[in-house]
Parts: structure tokens; C-alpha cells; sequence
């Protein structure tokens, strides 16, 4: 197990370096001038110009700039915006906030996902099972900033229960961390339905019956335990993919956020910027899913590293 | 009451003179998109104890259904009893609420499934399996169940039992998988156990082994045991009495003596043509032609008669009931008699 690990984490490197690389070039390879529009309505003074084309070694060919910067971002000099803050702060500001947006999405899903999901497989095909097939499916549909708007006016204005927008508060969270998670929170939901259908019809399940066990231990050790692999398994995957795609959910809820600070860095073309927030979330996916392969293992014995 | 037997589950107050498992005119369909299939018609047969009663038939004769109703683990929907009784000591286990009958289950009747792979929970160790028959069912604390796991993996010749209560089902082979099987089912000490083709996934060299397992815990326990299989070659040594199941209906009973010595069921017949013997070796094995009947359409007269090669006119028109036709013997053949002495050797076949 242990050696599986330290491979895991090897064969990282490469992948880091792969999608770095791949990112970097696009941010710095779209067409136009990067300096237009960055001084105002004027064209940027050359001795501007100048410096950031050193600080950026901009003159130098792709390859070189990017090396020169990998070394830089090794060091743990993540560079300045173009505006000249430090990008590692607004880094650590952001991070935060989008890993509690995405843990309370998370939180959504395997409360509400799970449960929706149970109720609706044990009695299969009455009032509750219907009404999540339908609404998993409605939410599924619908893209994420129409889920966001009506819960603003619902939730928010309507009801009052939840503040609006983002005020730098935990609670201002909720909401959004709700509209996020809400399209995994449908297939988990409709997941877990599957596999309790599925093996409710097992045999090791009526060989527990045959056993002479209480239906509550049949359903509740026999039967869940192994419908939540796959869902346990799909939540921690999950967990990646939610820090970078909250891009929407940050900008409907006016949440400083990474997805946010990647989108301006994109529109502004602040290479520097983009590279080191997708780094990071690179990392944090392999990481993340490394995890996920050693939880799976561990709640499925047949499942074995070496 | 004249019982000793320390098993706790209820009793009514007729224990002593009711049969030990009795099944009465059993009646099971399943209810689906293409019809409803009428899996099990009219089945009846007795156990006692120390008895082993093999239940032989095809594939898809309802020999696996009957057990479940039985058990009460039937698929329910789209499985439902639509008739019968299911008689344990004079108690029809099919009137009591859910409750009261999960108190038989593993207590007084136990089962035994084919695929011992599939049958065990893939993610808890064996030795939990089993020991939570002596947890759920007798309260015992974990210490004193696991010493009581290791005593009955012992018996059933598990190896190093000590060592291996904690390992998966996946690592074990299919042999001593089915040994597990095999403990779990016997570990509350039940009056009756159902096998259903517990060697049927095994290769031949473990089957042997398994079913000599089986045949000595029966007699050590005095248990009743209904042992299911579609291979006669398998019952010969071990079953007092046969049930010839086809289409969901019993169509020949006997004991395994007069049924080797002569059936008398065309049915039974073509069964036992059907399995290599030694003393008519070099000759080819002839199956049974054709297919059973599908459910849903079962024909009019005997359920036999489109693969019999007897069959008469009569075959078509009535369906011929069980009767005794010898001392202890049944057979649902119009013809009955006539195989039996061999009168239709000179049929067309
Ligand atoms: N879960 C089920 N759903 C629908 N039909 C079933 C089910 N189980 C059994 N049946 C029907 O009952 C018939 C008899 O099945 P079974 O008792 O398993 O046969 P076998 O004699 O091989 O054990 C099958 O051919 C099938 O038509
Ligand atoms: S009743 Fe007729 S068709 Fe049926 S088994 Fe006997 S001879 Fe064959
Ligand atoms: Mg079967």
C-alpha cells in the first residue's frame, strides 16, 4: 500500500508538469496584445511595457519563459498581477473560500443526495420515488445560473431564510453551496437509488434474510454498506471537480472565489495568475483522487493496491 | 410436549404429533411485464427427521422457488404464494407476520444457495458472517461468538480456522466458500436444512467433498434436509426419497431405491438415461429432447406429453394427477404402470 502511494504521487509530476505547460501556452498564446487595455484608454507607457516583458520574460521563446517560471513558482514566487498585488495572497484568500463552498456542497450531497436516494429505493416506485426521479431529473436539466436566480429569489428575497449574496460570512454560504452541489447532490440521489435497487435483489442480501436477520439490519448493515461505495466513491471525485467548477455559482452569488479569480485572470489574460490558481487545483484533483482510490479500497476489500 | 430439542422457536401445541416439515399443495407465480409465470403448481411433500429428500428437475422445474417459499425469501414483487400451506411442526409458517417467522429463519429452517461467491456479503469477513448467528439470533457478546465461528469452521473442515475468520469471501476457494456457506447455516443447530445445488458451482473433485460435509452433518444433527439438484448422479449415495419435479408440479415421488430401480414417469426416466453409469458404459448419453414448457403458457393435459415419447391422446386431453400407484410410490402418468414394468420399451423414442 505503501509503495503504491509514493508511485501515485510520482507519477503526479509529469501530470503537473503536462497540464501546467498546456495552460500556460494557451493563457500566453491567445491572440492580441496582453498590455491592450491594461493602462486605461491609453496605450501603456513603453517603459511599462518594458518591465513587465522582463519581470515576464516575454521576449524569450514559449519553452524558455515557461521553464523560467516553473523555477519560480517551485520556489514559491508565484509573481505579480499585472496590477502589481501579489498573486500568492490573493491565492490565500480565494483558496479558503471556494474549499468551504465546495464542503458545503459536499455536505448537501451525501445528506440530502443519500437520503433522497434511500427512501426512494426502498419504496420503489411510490410517491417519493417518483417525486425524486422527477425532481433529479428536472434539476439535471436545468443549467446551474437558473437554479441560482430562483433560489436567490426564493430562498433569499421571498423567503428571507438566507442572505442573498456573499458577505464574507459562512452562512452567506449556504445558499450557494447549495445551488453548487445541487447537480451532484440529483446524481447521487439517483445513484444511490440504483445500487440499493440492485442489491436489494442480491443474494448475499436474501442469504442475510434466509439468516433470520431483522429487515432493519438486512437494509441498514447488509444493504447499504455496499450500495455507498460507489457513491462514496463518486462524492470524493466530486470534491475536485466542485473547487473548479464554481466558476457560475461564484459569479450569480458575488462570491470572491477561485473559479472567479481564474475567469478575470482569463479575460485579462493574466498569465501568471491563471497558471498558479490551476496549478494548484491540478494538485489538489490528483491529491484528491489519489484519496478516493485508497478510500474505495478501503470500503471494498475486494479492492487490493500494490 | 414430547420434544427435548433446544431450539427456542414457538411452538404450537400439536408439536409432537405434526410432521417435521410438511409442504401442502403449494401454489407460487411471478407476476411480470410478459405474463405471469406459474413457477410452482400444486407442489406437497413430507420431511422428517433424519430424512434427506432430494427435489430433481431441469432447470427452471421450480425446485429453487419452492425453497424460497419455504424460507419466505421468495422476490415478492414480482413473486407471490398464491395457494398452500407450509407446515413446520403443524405451524404454517405462510399466516404468521413477518415478525414471528424470521424467528424459523436460520433457527428451524435453514439454506444453503448454489453460488456461495455471490451468496456471501462481499465486504465482511467471513468469521462476522457466521458469528452473526450467534449475535443477532442469541444476544452472544462478540468474544464468545468468534470462539464459537472457530469452533464451527472447524467442524466443517475449514483449515486454519483460527487464522482465517477474518479474511474475505474472495479469499477463499470455491470449496471452502461453500464450507462457510455451509457453517453459517448450520450454526443455530436447525431442524430442517434446504440445499440448493450446493455443489452445482464446484468442481467434481470438491463435490464429492462437499456432499459427503453435508451427508455427515445431517446424520450427526439428525437434521431433515431437502437437498435440490439437477444431477441424480449427485443423490444416489445420500437422498432417502425422491421428488421429480417438472413445470412446477411433483410427477414422480419415491424412494431412491425404487426409483433407480425402475421409474415410473417417462419423465423420471428420460432424467435417468440421461447421467453416465458404469455399467452401461460406451453407450451415448441421450438428454431429454426439447424444452420445458415456458410458464406463462403451460399446455393444456400433461405438462410433459410435447417432449413424452408415450404420449396418447388422453396425454393431451387430462392432466394426469399424483397417485400412488405402488406402496409409497407416485407418479402423475397416465401411463404410469406400463413404464414402470417397461410395457413401452417399444416405443418410438
Ligand atoms: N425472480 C424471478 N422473477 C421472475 N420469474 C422467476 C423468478 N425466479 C424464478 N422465476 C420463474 O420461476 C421458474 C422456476 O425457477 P426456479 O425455481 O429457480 O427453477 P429451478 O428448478 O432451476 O431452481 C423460472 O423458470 C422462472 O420462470
Ligand atoms: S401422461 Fe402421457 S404425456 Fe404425460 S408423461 Fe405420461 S405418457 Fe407422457
Ligand atoms: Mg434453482
Amino acid at each position: 500500500m505503501g509503495r503504491y502511494v509514493i508511485r501515485r504521487l510520482l507519477q503526479m509530476i509529469p501530470v503537473v508538469i503536462g497540464t501546467t505547460f498546456i495552460i500556460y501556452t494557451m493563457v500566453w498564446a491567445l491572440p492580441g496584445d496582453p498590455f491592450a487595455g491594461k493602462c486605461g484608454d491609453r496605450a501603456c507607457p513603453p517603459a511599462y511595457i518594458s518591465m513587465m516583458t522582463a519581470e515576464y520574460n516575454l521576449d524569450e521563446p514559449l519553452l524558455v519563459q515557461y521553464g523560467l517560471y516553473m523555477v519560480d513558482l517551485m520556489q514559491g514566487n508565484f509573481g505579480e498581477t499585472f496590477r502589481g498585488t501579489e498573486i500568492v495572497n490573493e491565492l490565500l484568500q480565494r483558496y479558503p473560500t471556494t474549499v468551504q463552498l465546495a464542503v458545503i456542497a459536499i455536505v448537501f450531497e451525501l445528506v440530502i443526495g443519500i437520503a433522497a436516494g434511500v427512501v426512494a429505493g426502498l419504496r420503489r416506485g411510490g410517491f417519493i420515488d417518483n417525486l425524486v426521479l422527477v425532481s433529479t431529473l428536472v434539476v439535471v436539466s436545468i443549467p446551474v445560473f437558473v437554479i441560482g436566480l430562483v433560489a436567490q429569489i426564493v430562498v433569499g428575497v421571498q423567503l428571507g431564510w438566507l442572505p442573498v449574496t456573499y458577505d464574507g460570512t459562512v452562512y452567506s454560504l449556504i445558499l450557494p453551496g447549495f445551488v453548487l452541489g445541487s447537480l451532484s447532490l440529483a446524481y447521487v440521489a439517483r445513484l444511490m437509488r440504483t445500487n440499493l435497487v440492485e442489491n436489494l435483489r442480491s443474494d448475499y442480501v436474501r442469504t442475510a434474510t434466509a439468516k433470520g436477520m431483522p429487515q432493519k439490519r438486512v437494509i441498514g448493515v447488509h444493504t447499504l454498506r455496499n450500495s455507498l461505495i460507489p457513491v462514496v466513491t463518486f462524492i470524493g471525485a466530486d470534491f475536485g471537480n466542485l473547487l473548479g467548477g464554481a466558476i457560475v455559482t461564484e459569479g450569480i452569488f458575488n462570491i470572491p472565489g477561485v473559479g472567479n479569480m481564474i475567469f478575470r485572470g482569463i479575460r485579462d489574460r493574466e498569465g501568471a495568475t491563471v497558471t498558479a490558481a490551476v496549478t494548484i487545483l491540478v494538485l489538489v484533483f490528483l491529491l484528491v483522487n489519489l484519496f478516493v482510490d485508497l478510500l474505495y479500497a478501503a470500503l471494498d476489500p475486494r479492492i487490493r493496491y500494490e | 410436549m414430547a420434544t427435548t430439542e433446544p431450539s427456542a422457536a414457538p411452538r404450537p401445541p400439536d408439536a409432537g404429533a405434526a410432521p417435521l416439515l410438511e409442504v401442502d399443495d403449494l401454489h407460487v407465480e411471478f407476476r411480470t411485464r410478459d405474463g405471469v409465470a406459474k413457477a410452482v403448481n400444486g407442489v406437497s411433500y413430507t420431511l422428517s427427521e433424519g430424512e434427506t429428500l432430494a427435489v430433481l428437475g431441469e432447470s427452471g422445474s421450480g425446485k429453487s422457488v419452492t425453497a424460497q417459499a419455504i424460507m419466505g425469501i421468495l422476490d415478492t414483487p414480482p413473486g407471490y404464494v398464491t395457494g398452500g400451506a407450509v407446515r413446520f411442526r403443524g405451524q404454517d409458517l405462510l399466516q404468521l407476520p413477518e415478525e414471528e417467522r424470521r424467528a424459523y429463519r436460520g433457527r428451524s429452517v435453514a439454506m444453503i444457495f448454489q453460488d456461495a461467491l455471490s451468496s456471501l456479503n462481499p465486504v465482511f469477513p467471513v468469521g462476522w458472517q457466521i458469528a452473526e448467528m450467534f449475535r443477532v439470533h442469541e444476544g452472544l457478546s462478540k468474544k464468545d461468538a468468534r470462539a464459537r465461528t472457530v469452533d464451527l469452521m472447524d467442524q466443517v473442515r475449514i483449515p486454519a480456522a483460527r487464522e482465517r475468520v477474518n479474511d474475505y469471501p474472495h479469499q477463499f476457494s470455491g470449496g471452502m466458500r461453500q464450507r462457510i456457506m455451509i457453517a453459517m447455516s448450520i450454526a443455530l443447530d436447525p431442524d430442517v436444512l434446504i440445499a440448493d445445488e450446493p455443489t452445482t458451482a464446484l468442481d467434481v473433485t470438491v463435490q464429492a467433498q462437499i456432499m459427503n460435509l453435508l451427508a455427515d452433518l445431517q446424520r450427526e444433527r439428525n437434521m431433515g434436509m431437502i437437498l435440490i439438484t439437477h444431477d441424480l448422479g449427485v443423490v444416489a449415495d445420500v437422498a432417502d426419497t425422491i421428488e421429480v419435479m417438472y413445470s412446477g408440479r411433483i410427477m414422480e415421488q419415491a424412494s431412491v431405491h425404487d426409483i433407480y430401480g425402475a421409474p415410473a414417469h417417462p419423465y423420471t426416466e428420460g432424467l435417468l438415461r440421461s447421467i453416465p453409469r458404469v455399467d452401461l458404459k460406451g453407450q451415448e448419453l441421450s438428454a431429454i429432447k426439447g424444452l420445458p414448457p415456458n410458464l406463462s403458457r403451460i399446455p393444456e393435459g400433461c405438462e410433459f406429453r410435447p417432449r413424452c415419447p408415450y404420449a396418447q391422446q388422453i396425454c393431451h386431453d387430462t392432466r394426469p394427477p399424483l397417485l400412488e400407484i405402488a406402496p409409497g410410490r407416485f407418479s402423475a402418468c397416465h401411463f404410469a404402470q406400463e413404464v414402470l414394468e417397461g410395457d413401452f420399451d417399444n416405443a418410438e423414442q
